[in-house]
This record gives C-alpha cells, sequence and structure tokens, in this order.
C-alpha cells in the first residue's frame, strides 16, 4: 500500500524549539521620535541548548530579553512579531498568565543583578520570597531548598542567613542565579551576568551554569557583548547589529568561518592572548542612531566592503535591506556580499 | 631596561583604618609595592577587583596620602609635597585618566572647555594660541573635525569619543607620566581597540610613559611592554609581558591566565572546586604568602613566611616561595 501523504524526512534530529521569535519588533517612542531598537527579529531556543546573543550596547540585545519577558519599560512597546513559547503565543496574555509564566518557565537574571537583592534581607528569605510568590509552600522548606540551591551554586548553605552585603559582588551574582533556578525554569536569560565581574570569578560562573544546565536541562539565552566568551561556552551564536540579527551559525562555525564583515570586525576586536602581537583596527566609527538608521544594510557606513569602486553592489548595499540567508546548514547570514555569491 | 625611570615607585603602602576605636584594623589595600615606569613604555597594572591596583593609580596621583614607602619623580620624592606651587607642577606633569569617560566630564561644557582649562590654568600657551592647540590635540586623539567637535557637549559624544576627549586633556598639559585606569573597560569591544591604538602611539610619538591599570590580560598584551601582577595589595609578579605571558612564575598569574576566555578550548562541565579566597585586600594579613589559601603548590614554608620578590629569570620576578625561591630562606618541608 502506498501511502498518500509524504513522511517528511527527517535529517536533522534538533531539539524542539522552546522559544520562537519571529519578526519581532520593538518600538521606543511614537512617530516622530520612533526609535526601532529591534527590527524584525528571527531567533529560536531550543530545547537544553545556550543561545548566546552578542553585540554592541544600544545593539537591541537587552530589549529582545526584556521583550521576552514583557517587562519593557513604556515608551518601550512590541510593535510587531510573533513570540510563542512551546508553541504558545506570548503576546496578549493577561497579567496574570504573565506572572505565572515568568520564573515558572522563564527567568532572568539581569545585567546589574548584584544589585538586585535586597539589602534588608537575609538571602534565604529572598528565596523564600520568590517560591512562596509561585507556589504554596512552607517557609521551612522553602529554606531547606534555598540552602540545597546556595550548595549547588558552590556557595556554603551556611548563608541563607546571610544579609547581602556580607557577601562578595560573585557571591550574589550566584545567589541571584540560585533564585533564577529555584522554580526549576525552562528557559533562563542571563544578561551579562558577569561584566562586571572579574575573570576568574566570570569563569567559575560560566562553568557552574553549564554544570547545572547538565543537571537540570534548561536552556538559556546568554546575553553579552564578549563574543569570546560565547565562542567558549554558547551552542549557538546569533549576533545583533542596530536592531538586526546579521548572522546566527553554531559556535564552532562562527569562531572559524564567520561571514558577516560586523562578526568578522568584532571577532578581530579581540587581542589574542597567544601566537604573535599583530595591531589590530577594531570597526572604525560607531553604531548609528536608532531614530534614524541608515538605509540598505545598516552596517554599510562602517563596512570595508562597501565602496563605490563596485557600482552595482554598492547600490544595493545603500537601498536593500539584506536578509537572512542560509549559507549552510544552521549558519545564517544577511549580507549582500554572501547573498551575491549565490546568485 | 633602555632609559631611565621617570617615575620610580618604591615600598610603596596604604593602609586603610576600618572598624570602630576599639577594634580599630587595618586593610593593607596597597602593600610594599615597587616599580618604575619609563619613558616611551606601557606598563600594565593587572588583577582582580579589590586588589589594589586602582588605589596604586591614585597613589600616584596624589589622590591619597600613602602610609608608607616613596614615589620619586625625576629624582625627588613627591609622595608628601604640600605646597600647592608643587602640587601643580607635578600634577601637570602626572595625569590620570579615569575609567568612566561618562562621569569624568562636565554635562554642562563644550569639549572646547575641558581642553582649554588645563591650557589656561596650567599656562601651556599663550592665550591667543589656545584656540589653535585645542584643535591640535583634538587632532592627535583622532576626533575630527575638530571644529566641530569642540564645540558638541559631552551628551552629543559616544563612550569612544569622550575617552578620546579626556585623552586630549590629559595631553594639554603635555604630561610625562599618564595612568590610565580601567580607560577601556566601560567602552564596546569595537572602540577599545582604538583606544589602545591611540595610546600606543602617543608612547611612540610623545615618549609618555603609561600606567595600564587593567584586569583583561588580552588588553594588557596587546599594549603593555612591561607587566604588574597584583594580589592583595602586592606585586606577586613583574616582567616583560611577553615573557610572563608565555611562561608565568606565580601560580596566581596561571590562575589568571587559565580564567581568559580562549575561542579554541571549549568549556567542559566539570564540577569546579571550592573556591577557597579572594584577591581583595587584606584586612591584618598574617605573615605568609597571601595567596596560599588557594595555591595548588603551597609548601610548609608558604604559610609562615612572606616571600620577597625575587628574579628567578632575567627581568622577571615573583613572589613565591617555589618558583621563585629566595637564597635567604632556608626551605623546611
Amino acid at each position: 500500500m502506498t501511502s498518500l501523504v509524504e513522511v517528511p524526512v527527517v535529517t536533522r534530529t534538533s531539539p524542539p524549539a522552546l522559544l520562537e521569535l519571529r519578526g519581532l519588533a520593538v518600538d521606543y517612542g511614537f512617530g516622530e521620535n520612533r526609535a526601532r531598537a529591534v527590527d524584525g527579529v528571527d531567533l529560536t531556543i531550543h530545547e537544553g541548548e545556550i543561545l548566546g546573543l552578542a553585540g554592541e550596547s544600544g545593539c537591541g540585545k537587552t530589549t529582545i530579553a526584556n521583550a521576552v519577558m514583557q517587562i519593557l519599560r513604556p515608551p518601550g512597546h512590541i510593535a510587531a512579531g510573533t513570540m510563542s513559547f512551546r508553541g504558545e503565543n506570548l503576546i496578549g496574555k493577561s497579567e496574570e498568565e504573565l506572572r505565572r509564566f515568568r520564573w515558572r518557565n522563564v527567568s532572568m537574571v539581569f545585567q546589574s543583578a548584584m544589585n538586585a537583592l535586597n539589602p534588608v534581607m537575609r538571602v534565604g528569605d529572598q528565596f523564600v520570597d520568590a517560591m512562596q510568590a509561585h507556589e504554596r509552600i512552607d517557609r521551612r522548606r522553602a529554606l531547606a531548598r534555598a540552602a540545597e540551591l546556595l550548595d549547588l551554586v558552590g556557595i556554603d548553605r551556611a548563608r541563607v542567613r546571610a544579609y547581602p552585603h556580607e557577601l562578595s559582588g560573585g557571591m550574589r551574582q550566584r545567589v541571584i542565579i540560585a533564585i533564577a533556578l529555584s522554580l526549576n525554569p525552562e528557559l533562563i536569560v542571563l544578561d551579562e551576568p558577569t561584566t562586571a565581574l572579574d575573570v576568574v570569578v566570570q569563569r567559575e560562573i560560566m562553568q557552574q551554569v553549564e554544570a547545572l544546565k547538565h543537571d537540570f536541562g534548561f536552556a538559556v539565552l546568554f546575553i553579552t557583548h564578549d563574543v569570546s566568551l560565547l565562542l567558549e561556552f554558547a551552542d549557538r551564536i546569533a549576533i545583533m547589529y542596530a536592531g538586526e540579527v546579521v548572522e546566527t551559525a553554531p559556535a564552532g562555525v562562527l569562531a572559524t568561518n564567520a561571514q558577516h564583515p560586523y562578526t568578522q570586525g568584532l571577532l578581530e576586536s579581540f587581542p589574542p592572548l597567544t601566537g604573535p602581537r599583530q595591531r589590530l583596527t577594531g570597526i572604525p566609527g560607531s553604531p548609528p542612531d536608532l531614530r534614524n538608521p541608515p538605509t540598505g544594510c545598516r552596517f554599510h557606513p562602517r563596512c570595508p566592503h562597501c565602496t563605490r569602486d563596485r557600482p552595482e553592489l554598492y547600490r544595493l548595499q545603500t537601498i536593500e535591506r539584506p536578509v537572512l540567508r542560509e549559507v549552510e546548514p544552521g549558519h545564517s547570514v544577511a549580507c549582500h556580499l554572501v547573498a551575491g555569491a549565490e546568485e | 631596561m633602555t632609559a631611565a625611570a621617570q617615575l620610580e615607585v618604591q615600598g610603596l603602602t596604604k593602609h586603610f583604618a576600618v572598624g570602630t576605636t576599639f577594634a580599630r584594623s587595618r586593610v593593607h589595600a596597597v602593600d610594599d609595592v615597587s616599580f618604575e615606569l619609563r619613558p616611551g613604555t606601557i606598563t600594565a597594572l593587572v588583577g582582580e577587583s579589590g586588589s589594589g591596583k586602582s588605589t596604586v593609580a591614585r597613589l600616584l596621583a596624589r589622590l591619597h596620602d600613602p602610609t608608607g614607602g616613596a614615589v620619586l619623580f625625576e629624582g625627588s620624592d613627591v609622595a608628601r609635597v604640600r605646597r600647592r606651587r608643587d602640587v601643580l607642577r607635578y600634577r601637570s606633569q602626572v595625569q590620570l585618566i579615569f575609567q568612566d569617560p561618562f562621569d569624568s566630564l562636565n554635562p554642562v561644557k563644550t569639549v572646547r572647555h575641558h581642553i582649554e582649562r588645563p591650557l589656561r590654568i596650567h599656562g601651556i600657551v599663550p592665550r591667543h594660541e589656545v584656540d589653535e592647540r585645542v584643535q591640535e590635540l583634538l587632532r592627535a586623539v583622532g576626533l575630527v573635525p575638530p571644529q566641530e567637535i569642540a564645540a558638541k557637549y559631552p551628551h552629543e559624544l559616544s563612550g569612544g569619543q569622550r575617552q578620546r576627549v579626556a585623552l586630549a586633556r590629559v595631553l594639554a598639559v603635555e604630561p610625562k607620566v599618564v595612568l590610565a585606569d580601567e580607560p577601556t573597560s566601560m567602552l564596546d569591544v569595537s572602540i577599545r581597540i582604538g583606544i589602545l591604538n591611540l595610546m600606543m602611539r602617543l608612547k611612540e610619538e610623545r615618549g609618555i610613559a603609561f600606567l595600564f591599570v587593567t584586569h583583561d590580560l588580552a588588553s594588557a598584551r596587546y599594549v603593555a611592554d612591561d607587566l604588574l601582577v597584583m594580589y592583595a595589595g602586592q606585586i606577586v609578579e613583574r616582567g616583560p609581558v611577553e615573557e610572563v605571558l608565555e611562561s608565568p612564575l606565580h601560580p596566581y598569574t596561571r590562575l589568571l591566565l587559565a580564567a581568559v576566555p580562549d575561542p579554541a578550548k571549549r568549556l567542559h562541565a566539570d564540577r569546579i572546586q571550592e573556591r577557597k579566597g579572594v584577591a581583595a585586600a587584606a584586612v591584618d594579613p598574617p605573615e605568609g604568602c597571601r595567596f596560599v589559601s588557594r595555591c595548588p603548590l603551597a609548601i610548609d614554608v608558604c604559610s609562615r613566611v612572606t616571600p620577597p620578590l625575587v628574579e628567578a629569570r632575567p627581568h622577571q620576578a615573583a613572589r613565591c616561595h617555589v618558583t621563585a625561591p629566595s637564597n635567604l630562606i632556608e626551605r623546611t618541608t
């Protein structure tokens, strides 16, 4: 018997999508003064993966995190696009639904999380607060779980009785990560969790997140400006520039085969610790004003490959916005140079 | 060692008193720190936050008075200079650049004002040449067109541009020494290299002696000639940057190096061992090596005797009983 329905051949068994953003756009302000901080971003986070989101300040990476949590402050608002979590639409949920969604499904560690702890409350009580807001749990059991979580992030469990000022910056950051884990979320958004910390502490925290991910199986959206950290730590990396995702690839591929001139420039902005000492150039110019972004490719004013020597290409680069195209499985680039090669 | 030292630091010590009158203890923020800054050389001072590296820069800029030790500038000790005229002279020769370019410029004054002021206060150029010099300085730090930039207010500039203005202001007084306290850590990665390149150009063109305080070993390697590694208030290793990073003597330098993200190696999910200590300044530290509780190489003597800074290889010195043993101390195991 021949089946009429073609059975799709599954070539790659990537884990199911957890969070899907399609054409997400976020505006700050309205009308004349509108700045589109995030402009048509497609992003998928699969179960149990670490997705790194990198870019310079003002490129919209934190705005994406805030949009996912729906904690954008007015005048910031989602202008277009869809966001779904396990197939369920997130936009248009009621406050109560959102309250349950946050922490339980997705928790977030903020940029200056070290200062997010309440200074006049013992660490343990802050765990209790977070847990009791979401489930019926008595104080004693909540404290016991807090102690366990502290243990997991490498802090002495006796510290449940400590006040935040008795802990170092790195320890406070770990406490925040432990609180974020307390409701066993499926996705943790880490927004520059280690920027204010030293490299030694940074490494310890990153290794801890990796180990915890291994045990608990949550996915991580890791936001940072430090691409070198992501290359080592993330499974997949998305590079943002001026509100757009310009390149996504598995970490290993990005390290060796970055295609977008901006990604290449970013990677060349980190002086190496080994090998010959060479003069680096960085990227000339500065990121554009999003109230009035450049036409065409937003990177074209800073792009070393955008010259009038190739008039046809130049016209394309300055007039038409490039779209993300897959150049190899799992590796997409939004660049006329790359797109031009294929046509 | 090519040129004579521009600034020489000898046994610099700074203790801060903490606690109450009856339970007074002392934080040893900087303890017996010695090094020299030479013209046309960038010396990087690296360490974790709280290690005392910023305090060293502030001591050299005379924002704090040292508890002990000497700072020799052109042969005379300036650590305790009190006369206003002498202080002013010293400050015009030794300039400090701060970490945060958003805080260090006056928001209600134009760029021109910031650069004019030192020119006038220190009487660097005759009044009618001030305008010309301002433009020259802006061009020197890569801010073009200078007329346009000079009329702008700080909020109209990006972080990188502000840090360049801070540099132009510092250059206005034609300093011999520039102390840069994490000048790039608040800047975006694509902008950082520009500032580092500018520092290298200025040291070559103007023969300035730079102290570059940073926690980023990679930037230190990129710009610096010499490297100082600080831990808990002490210099634990010192030497030419390439040599130190190629084959570090002190176990702390090794730890720092291993912690830098390296795209070449992937992180593996090993559980890390319990963190044993912090690099923060020690409160009333006991005798012995301050790194001993975290050190994988520690031997018996380490917790009893403070290791001296020993030159174990040519130009490369470390405070470690194991990797840079001193002849003076008998090893008992």
